[in-house]
């Protein structure tokens, strides 16, 4: 039994340890929103939050994530406030009408939840750095840009 | 940016009963399927959509979201006529019953096909209402409106749910009947060419969104192919699963005996979870016997330039006059030829190839992305050996279209596991495999053959293209008679070579590439034959310009007479060439195409227009790229793309705004950042590590603008492709004096140029 939280929920999950954690969240806790879509830490579909931090789940063995706190983009709401509200940057998501197909949006999301956290008043070119390895197939980029911009100035109480 | 308020019903609804803070679902809600249930015992004038007794009006989308917010544009096209409260207008995604008729996601066809259909069922509600609605209100018929899901006469109203739940409105329209309809005029319309929010948007940044990959059913496993070597002429002599017979969770290795031959030489790897059947695929050992074709790109293409010099080979797509008499007698230097390819190209969709399939009961049911389900529901019928009425599809989101979800044959090898497992089986397969069996965009070959006079009218124009026919191997049936009587051809490898420029004899051949056919599936990658075809007539155009020492703008400005042929067919292409002007002079205002001579060395502005897909639905652009070439490498980069576009009236005009900025990107992606090639009947590519579609980094300014009107819409979802990759060429020409006429552009490729 491998032991760790997912979105503040402590789990258990019996798997073998080199199991990616992608599938362990999608096939054995139900939690979807995680996409699979290289397999190999190329595209970024897969980005969940491991003790606060980015990682790639497709190429993370569950057995590293022991003891750690995994958020998945069911559980970005929740990272603030009491989780029944949008977090700001899914808000300025749906502002920015973002999402084409939408099958990259759920990493783009945790990667841009991640960059906000280093960087809480990133440039242009740190977004753009920042998100550099997350393919959007549908180039939705120019609105992905745009709605981190959005989560920024609100996050900064609408100053800038 | 329209507000939004995100407490709305509709986004309510999309999140169910969740346990919003964890993400966790209650047990089972992963089980129902997102789409498919259409209510009854409300009031359905067509079938269309149903106002149901608390005045919800459901639309039936028979077509697949694929990032193009496709229910709320044909919502909004019904809602316009039947004159309905916005918010009280939910979509559903129909399953695959019959009734529905053809059911395809592709070509940029589904707002322009919907649209007279749609306006006129919106028409016959609002019709049938006011009928009823005045009855009720005791009020002459024609001083009552329709408006806000309201039949309104003075200050009285009764709402478009009282009407329904009383039983009294039940009128149903014939065809004729609907024929008969006067649709509003665009100056009474509230929903079309105004902004809204996309509907599927909200369920697309929580992780609820259903893709094909998120459905789960009871008793289900997993499962992975074991591909072989190449697409065809594979049969297995021997296998061995002794190694994977060792892992925790393997079930068993299945050999596919597929009636349909879609699958040749395949096994799939069972299992407990879908990694442990992804690790037993790689650990199956596997002999074949193999006579299919394995050529290269570079075999591929050198038999595309065989194939464009013959003669006669082909069929005959478009011609007037006798182009090749003028071509024959033309002196020296007169004929102007240029020979255009264009690499495999690859789809890529984000959400790798999947598909769930089970039995219930009697009924066969599959899950999965699907953008054409009309072609592959025979297809899995006769794999399975079943009637087709005993099989359903259920659509889901797709994760990533593109084209590669038209012909879903990956549907078969996932029926016929879960049929000789005799329970519900989920086939993923990984990127690889994926990518081995992508359908890509052939490599082509075209050469272009024109003569012009002093004055630079075009006298002669000779066009011919080899490549592979993707209809040819998907729907043989839709090939299309060659105009010279000499047998088929397939338009959607050909569309938009017949451009819009005055020409006085011309003629454009399709060619069958049968070495492509021998080698690989071809398929409908977005953009289709407009994503070549354009690239060899705005590249051929441009170096005849500058042959002929004439600004490339003004000289398409010149040909664009907009009469006889060119001057368009109402409704879908009325005004014709005179539109592709407009966008033209718009495009130069913007891209401030007159001050291009002062831009820095190495840098330079390069013109190319669009009309895709077809001349039965153009949508007019026109597109200015400025780039900047590193001479020392040949490395290009660009700084701006500016696009000008009448698409006519706009369902959902930030939706179409949307699709505009990803397939420009698209375009430049295809131009600059993709492409591979085949090697042994296989891409050299199969994984996002060496196959590298445009990210953030590479994302230039983007300038856009939608010229408006109320002409018939067309489409949107590819034309923004196809002007972008000549516009960059064009551009490298004017900034380094470069021409090239290979797609991918790649630097050495502009070096090599730069010397010629």
């Amino acid at each position: 039994m491998i032991s760790f939280s997912v979105n503040n929920v402590d789990v258990q999950v019996d798997a073998p340890g080199d199991t990616p954690l992608l599938w362990i969240l999608r096939d054995w806790l139900n939690l979807t929103g995680t996409k699979f879509g290289c397999g190999v830490a190329q595209c970024g579909a897969c980005t969940v939050h491991v003790d606060g931090q980015a990682r790639r789940s497709c190429v993370t063995p569950v057995a590293s994530v022991a003891g750690s706190a995994v958020t998945t983009i069911e559980g970005l709401a929740a990272t603030v406030g009491d989780g029944r509200e949008l977090h700001p940057l899914q808000a300025a998501w749906i502002e920015a009408q973002a999402p084409q197909c939408g099958y990259c949006q759920s990493g783009q999301l945790m990667q841009a939840a991640a960059l906000l956290g280093d960087n809480p008043d990133p440039s242009d070119d740190d977004i753009r750095n920042g998100m550099a390895a997350n393919l959007c197939r549908c180039m939705a980029y120019i609105r992905i840009k745009k709605a981190i911009k959005l989560a920024v100035r609100a996050q900064n109480g609408g100053r800038k | 940016m329209i507000g939004v308020d995100v407490t709305r019903r509709w986004f309510l609804a999309s999140l169910g009963s969740a346990a919003v803070a964890t993400g966790f679902l209650p047990a089972g809600a992963q089980a129902g399927p997102l789409f498919g249930g259409v209510s009854s015992g409300g009031y359905d004038p067509t079938i269309w959509y149903e106002i149901v007794g608390d005045g919800r009006i459901l639309v039936h989308v028979t077509r697949a979201e694929m990032g193009q917010h496709i229910g709320t544009a044909l919502a909004r096209v019904v809602a316009e006529e039947l004159e309905a409260n916005w918010d009280h207008v939910e979509v559903v995604h129909v399953d695959t019953d019959p009734r529905w008729g053809v059911m395809i996601t592709g070509g940029s066809w589904s707002v322009h096909k919907s649209f007279d259909q749609l306006s006129r069922a919106g028409a016959a509600g609002r019709i049938a209402l006011l009928e009823a609605g005045a009855r009720m209100l005791g009020a002459p018929l024609n001083e009552c409106v329709a408006r806000d899901s309201e039949v309104r006469h003075g200050t009285r109203a009764v709402s478009y749910a009282t009407i329904v739940s009383s039983g009294r409105v039940t009128r149903q329209f014939t065809e004729e009947d609907l024929k008969a309809i006067t649709l509003k005029p665009a100056s009474e319309r509230r929903f079309l060419n105004r902004d809204t929010v996309a509907r599927d948007v909200p369920s697309k940044v929580n992780g609820t969104a259903v893709y094909g990959i998120d459905r789960k059913v009871d008793g289900m496993v997993f499962a992975r192919p074991v591909l072989p070597p190449t697409r065809y002429g594979n049969s297995i002599l021997s296998w061995d699963d002794t190694a994977a017979r060792k892992l925790p969770g393997y079930l068993r290795t299945v050999e596919i005996v597929d009636p349909t031959k879609t699958c040749q030489g395949w096994l799939i790897a069972v299992a407990e979870s879908w990694p442990i059947a992804a690790k037993a695929a790689d650990l199956i050992e596997v002999r074949y016997k193999s006579d299919g074709g394995a050529a290269s790109d570079a075999q591929m293409l050198a038999e595309g330039a065989r194939l464009v010099e013959e003669p006669n080979a082909g069929g005959v797509f478009y011609q007037e006059g006798d182009p090749l008499t003028r071509i024959a007698g033309a002196g020296a230097g007169e004929v102007h030829e240029g020979t255009y390819r264009t690499h495999s190209a690859l789809h890529m969709p984000l959400e790798p190839l999947n598909a769930l399939a089970w039995q219930d009961g009697n009924t066969w049911r599959v899950h999965a992305g699907n953008q054409w389900q009309s072609v592959t529901l025979p297809l899995v019928a006769k794999a399975l050996g079943i009637d087709q009425a005993n099989l359903v599809f259920e659509t889901s989101y797709l994760g990533g279209g593109f084209g590669r979800r038209l012909y879903c044959e990956y549907i078969v090898p996932a029926a016929l596991t879960a049929q000789m497992m005799s329970r519900p089986v989920k086939l993923i397969f990984a990127r690889s495999d994926d990518t081995k069996f992508d359908q890509p965009r052939s490599p082509t070959v075209q050469r272009v053959r024109s003569v012009t006079n002093e004055t630079g009218a075009l006298l002669a124009y000779d066009h011919a293209c080899a490549s592979g026919w993707p209809t040819d191997s998907i729907s043989p049936e839709l090939l299309a008679p060659s105009l010279d009587g000499q047998g088929k051809i397939d338009l959607f490898a050909i569309n938009s070579a017949d451009h819009w420029y005055d020409t006085e004899s011309q003629r454009i051949r399709a060619i069958r590439n049968a070495l492509v056919h021998a080698t690989l599936l071809p398929g409908y990658l977005r953009s289709v034959s407009s994503g070549y075809t354009t690239w060899a007539v705005e590249t051929h155009i441009d170096e005849l310009a500058h042959k002929l020492g004439r600004d490339p703008a003004e000289y398409r400005l010149a040909l664009l007479g907009g009469t006889g042929r060119n001057g368009g067919v109402a409704p879908h292409a009325v005004g014709g060439a005179n539109r592709l002007r407009a966008v033209l002079q718009r495009v130069m205002e913007k891209a401030e195409w007159s001050g291009r001579e002062a831009l820095p060395p190495g840098r330079g502005m390069g013109l190319a227009l669009g009309t895709g897909q077809e001349r039965e639905m153009p949508t007019w652009i026109a597109t200015v790229a400025q780039v900047f070439v590193d001479v020392s490498s040949g490395a290009v980069t660009v700084e701006k793309l500016t696009s000008v576009v009448d698409a006519g009236t706009l369902a959902h005009p930030d939706g179409a705004l949307a699709q505009v900025e990803g397939s420009m990107l698209w375009g430049l992606s295809l131009a600059l950042f993709e492409g591979t090639e085949y090697e042994n009947g296989l891409p050299r590519d199969l994984n996002l590590d060496t196959y590298t579609p445009l990210r953030m980094t590479d994302v230039p300014e983007l300038d856009i603008e939608f010229l408006r009107n109320d002409h018939m819409p067309v489409g949107l979802g590819e034309p923004g492709v196809i002007s972008i990759a000549p516009a960059i060429g064009n551009a490298i020409f004017a900034a380094v004096g470069a021409r090239v006429r290979d797609l991918p552009i790649r630097p050495e490729a502009v070096r090599a140029a730069m010397g010629a």
